[in-house]
């Protein structure tokens, strides 16, 4: 496996070129300068808000400084709430190449699209003489949500993807799952697989606090489709939904941005601090590919009963089908059949197996489906988080 | 998996787990037991292994995923119309904000 080697000394799998807008008044002419560059290697994305919130910049921060990322071109409006000189800063102290363009300083839309794409052409230019090294699947970090969840998922996919969770972390890789809302039920079990009793209860907590936090929201994170597909309760959701964290030991609770140094386990806490401030704690799938991605992830598994289809703008995305009759009917947009273990056909540790392949492939540079299809969703919304607690990291082995 | 339509998850589950689609009126052995099917049955759904108490805990995985809210036959579905989380209510597309 090879890897792009970046000045900060991390690798990525992928070599891309960042354009991101700060407010949604940017947005027209951030995409008009990714569509006229008719590159493959340029991709867009954005914040819509116009107030500042310290975890979209981490969030914004961690994508713009990601492994698979040579370069950024910010495009502002101008009066904007969005910190775009700490922005700015944190890129270039990461050793990539960013650009600013402020619209309200630069003539307005059709100027700034000349200048953006002359500065784009330049980036990609330099992103193409980034160093190519040989890298370690010790190297590599690995994210797992789930989308669209069934009564199949917690069968095949999910635990198939726990035993490619297991391989990857005997590799010494770093694995990350999340959705603490989607483990509530669970966190007893999970507790007891803590490395140290203080990160139990850590655990603990942070499954109580998306308990209370859903409950103050009016719904579950479930939806109906869940409920179509045979899932009945929350509890049930998530104890399919737990088996993506196959049987390792975990090693630490991170919160959104946070990246983990050492090979292991990771638990993603999502759920917002303090009292329900800015809604629901993750929107849609996406919104939670994106804080898996702002942690380092440099690919995601993304197992799917009734058929999600998304991918992501930045790191590839994998997507095993638990269910064998959406497979069928979705085989396009599906890069592995986990439905066979439902079938009979295949088990999950075979299943499992053919994800490790596959994320072996993927980060050689295969394209998985989503890509093939130029799926490069992306979302960040408003939250609210404290840091996390000396507990969370335990540094021991 | 006990027959081509079902599937026990744990030796200590009161549920099977539908593997392929049984539609109603079609019958199918569990365990020895002949049943028909009241509802149509499709993949991922559940239904009982036994006669279940209301009240009493639905175990999937060898672990509780919610209360029975009535009594439920051998062979019955198992879903959101006779059993119920025992943390945070379900919705469906028809649900209002913080009702089931």
């Amino acid at each position: 496996m090879k890897g792009f080697l970046r000045a900060d000394g991390r690798k990525g799998i992928r070599n891309i070129v960042l354009v991101t807008y700060l407010v949604e008044c940017a947005h027209h002419v951030a995409r008009a300068i990714v569509n006229d560059s008719n590159s493959g290697d340029v991709q867009l994305i954005g914040f819509p808000g116009c107030y500042p919130n310290g975890y979209s910049l981490k969030i914004m921060e961690g994508l713009c400084t990601h492994p698979n990322v040579a370069g950024v071109l910010i495009v502002s409006l101008g009066c904007e709430g969005f910190n775009r000189e700490q922005l700015s800063n944190t890129i270039k102290a990461s050793g990539r190449d960013v650009e600013t363009l402020v619209i309200q300083k630069s003539g307005g839309t059709k100027k700034t699209i000349a200048v953006g794409l002359e500065r784009v052409n330049e980036l990609l230019v330099t992103a193409q003489q980034t160093e190519i090294v040989p890298m370690k699947m010790s190297e590599l970090v690995v994210g797992t949500i789930c989308g669209g969840s069934d009564g199949t998922s917690g069968i095949g996919a999910n635990p198939a993807v726990g035993h490619c969770f297991d391989r990857l972390i005997k590799d010494d890789a770093i694995c990350i799952f999340e959705e603490t809302g989607e483990l509530i039920g669970c966190e007893q079990i999970m507790a007891e697989r803590a490395i140290t009793p203080e990160l139990g209860v850590e655990i603990m907590k942070s499954v109580e606090k998306a308990e209370h936090y859903y409950t103050t929201m009016g719904y579950g994170s479930f939806a109906p489709g869940n409920a179509e597909g045979g899932l009945s309760t929350q509890e049930e959701k998530s104890m399919g939904a737990y088996a993506k964290s196959g049987s390792s030991q975990i090693h630490g609770l991170i919160k959104p941005g946070d990246i983990p140094s050492l090979g292991g386990l990771y638990l993603m806490d999502v759920v917002p601090d303090g009292d329900p401030l800015f809604g629901f704690p993750n929107i849609v799938d996406s919104a939670e590919i994106i804080e898996m991605i702002a942690s380092g992830c440099h690919l995601t598994l993304f197992t799917t009963g009734r058929g999600s289809v998304v991918g992501s703008a930045i790191s590839p995305v994998i997507k095993v089908c638990a269910n064998p009759e959406t497979y069928e009917n979705l085989s396009d947009d599906m890069d592995v059949n986990a439905g066979k273990v439902i079938n009979g056909e295949t088990s999950v540790q075979q299943s499992g197996d053919e994800i490790y392949d596959l994320v072996c492939r993927v980060s050689a540079g295969e394209q998985t489906k989503s890509e093939e299809l130029g799926h490069q969703e992306f979302v960040i919304t408003y939250k609210k988080f404290e840091g996390i607690g000396p507990s969370c990291m335990p540094t021991i082995r | 998996m006990i027959n081509r339509h079902f599937v026990l998850l744990n030796k200590t589950d009161n549920i099977f787990v539908c593997c392929k689609q049984l539609l109603a009126g079609e019958s199918t052995n569990l365990e020895d037991v002949d049943v028909a099917m009241i509802v149509d049955i499709t993949v991922g759904h559940k239904i009982a292994r036994k006669a279940i108490l209301k009240g009493e805990k639905i175990i999937k995985y060898g672990v509780s995923i919610g209360s029975a809210i009535k009594d439920i036959d051998f062979g019955e579905h198992v879903h959101m119309h006779n059993i119920k989380s025992d943390y945070i209510a379900s919705h469906t597309r028809q649900s209002r904000v913080g009702e089931a």
